[in-house]
């Protein structure tokens, strides 16, 4: 569905994506995981045509993304990583200007508006303006408005920075569940959790480069399915092991607290890139 | 379809913020009015007639300006620069051509707007402003050449605080220099000729064109026009090359 081919953005000097290959199949719940300054927001960007590519170029369904091609750009939804709404309208006023620009009749407008007030469950604040609204119910506006036109691909970006918590795991149930509905979604996230809990593949971005490309689980066997954490000299190690018992071999003659646990996306990422997410 | 949705959002947001626009509007151009109209007016006659009646005419064009001006301005820098909502723009499938169009003729009903509050508040001045059709063709055709510039402005200028740089060294030596609160007649050579190429000195003698020719009446259209024309295709062209 979604071709990047050789995908590169430079900005002068400064390399922010470099060389991208990737395919992205109909229906997948794809997430681009990297820290700070690793070219998702930019690949989002180059994607949404927001910004053109310096380099290389994306496909739709065959055919180059462009900015003039509005009929290509109808087909995908964008959230955003800023809050992008219109304040001092309301969230219905916000939905309907969306409705419109993307060209769809009153009657189909209007029924859109009512479903997806409800499934964000925003109907009781409809006509409130959005600037009274919390960090959650504006991000949940704006996945109901990049909806509102029913997109074939949605593209998230770090759609669940600064919520808190509870909000975040609300977050999720909404995304898996328009997953499950047939949406093709294309998440980036630092949140190693986020990236564990909902994509079904993979790619690990670091430095403008993807470094790594599976589904979760076979990211976190590819490291190791155990870690073996130990404190040597004042600074705590890791080593990754097959099995537990491996690991608890290894611990034997160690002296000192250790620690055994199943890895997580986080140790195959900080393995590969010697980094930290968020770093 | 599209136009109209540009204009039906900005006058959501007008009729939103309707009493605080129509007030704001109205302290400029009643300070105006008081200083130089009742203030320095009583005393002053300019060309045979009232300095107040003078003086209506220019507070008209260069309110327009003003109004024009900042509200697109402001409302595309902030909206490309702080709030991102410029960017729901970019990602639709929408012409950004349309865009353009629908912001600069909202920018454009909004310094009418301020116009008409002004035109409203000299019948409580008594000052006996003529009003036909080409005094209104000269409104009309101030507020979208500055509504234009104030597109391109936005879109151009990446920071706040360079925004005020812009209204600082453009528009408030234009708003006291372009014939509106004096004649130009009065000043010096050079000076003059260099009012005379700016285009809120046509909107003013366009304003006042008491007794002018035929020609030099169509000159001050011709001149804002092509301005218009300028000043769109500069927006039209940034706006089409905008991240």
């Amino acid at each position: 569905m979604l071709v990047f081919e050789n995908l590169t953005k430079k900005y002068g000097d400064i390399t922010a994506v470099d060389n991208l290959n990737l395919k992205i199949e109909e229906g997948e719940f794809f997430g681009l995981l990297g820290p700070n300054g690793a070219g998702k927001t930019t690949t989002i960007r180059m994607l949404s045509t927001l910004t053109p590519p310096t380099g290389g170029s994306i496909s739709m369904d065959g055919r180059k993304m462009d900015r003039n091609l509005t009929e290509l750009k109808a087909k995908i939804g964008v959230v955003p990583q800023h809050m992008n709404l219109e304040g001092e309208m309301t969230a219905w006023q916000n939905l309907e200007l969306h409705g419109r620009l993307y060209g769809l009749r009153k009657e189909l407008r209007r029924k859109r508006i009512d479903e997806l007030l409800q499934f964000t469950d925003l109907s009781g604040r409809a006509h409130e303006p959005v600037k009274n609204f919390s960090g959650g119910m504006k991000r949940k506006l704006m996945i109901a408005r990049a909806l509102m036109h029913a997109p074939r691909i949605l593209l998230l970006d770090e759609p669940t920075v600064g919520l808190d918590a509870a909000v975040r795991r609300k977050m999720w149930d909404l995304m898996k569940e328009l997953n499950k509905n047939g949406l093709t979604v294309l998440l980036t996230t630092h949140y190693i959790e986020e990236a564990e809990v909902l994509c079904t593949r993979v790619g690990l971005m670091n430095g403008g480069r993807l470094v790594e490309l599976d589904t979760p689980k076979r990211l976190i066997e590819k490291t190791g399915k155990f870690v073996l954490e130990y404190f040597d000299h004042g600074t705590t190690r890791t080593s990754f092991f097959n099995s537990r018992q491996e690991a608890i071999e290894s611990a034997a003659g160690m002296e000192g607290s250790v620690n055994i646990r199943p890895a997580n996306l986080e140790d195959t990422f900080i393995k590969l890139t010697n980094r930290k997410v968020g770093d | 379809m599209q136009f109209m949705t540009i204009l039906w959002q900005e006058y959501v947001i007008f009729k939103r913020k309707f009493w605080s626009t129509t007030t704001g509007s109205m302290v400029g151009p009643v300070l105006y009015l008081i200083a130089f109209g009742w203030g320095l007016g009583s005393e002053i006659k300019v060309g045979g007639t009232g300095y107040v009646s003078f003086v209506i005419p220019g507070i008209i064009g260069l309110s327009t300006m003003t109004a024009s001006f900042s509200n697109i301005a402001n409302s595309i820098n902030i909206s490309r620069i702080y709030e991102k909502t410029f960017e729901e723009f970019m990602i639709a499938p929408l012409n950004m051509m349309v865009y353009a169009a629908g912001k600069i003729t909202a920018g454009a009903l909004r310094g009418m707007y301020s116009g008409l509050l002004i035109l409203l508040l000299s019948l409580a001045f008594r000052a006996g402003v003529r009003i036909d059709a080409y005094f209104i063709a000269i409104i009309v055709l101030n507020c979208f050449v500055f509504s234009a510039l104030g597109f391109a402005v936005g879109l151009l200028i990446d920071s706040h605080a360079d925004m005020g740089k812009f209204t600082n060294f453009i528009i408030t030596p234009m708003s006291f220099l372009c014939g509106t609160f004096f004649p130009l007649d009065k000043m010096p050579f050079g000076l003059k000729q260099l009012i005379w190429v700016l285009p809120l000195t046509h909107t003013s003698l366009g304003l006042r064109s008491r007794g002018e020719d035929p020609l030099s009446m169509a000159s001050h259209l011709g001149i804002l026009m092509l301005y218009f024309i300028v000043f769109l295709f500069l927006g039209a062209r940034l706006c089409k090359k905008a991240e």
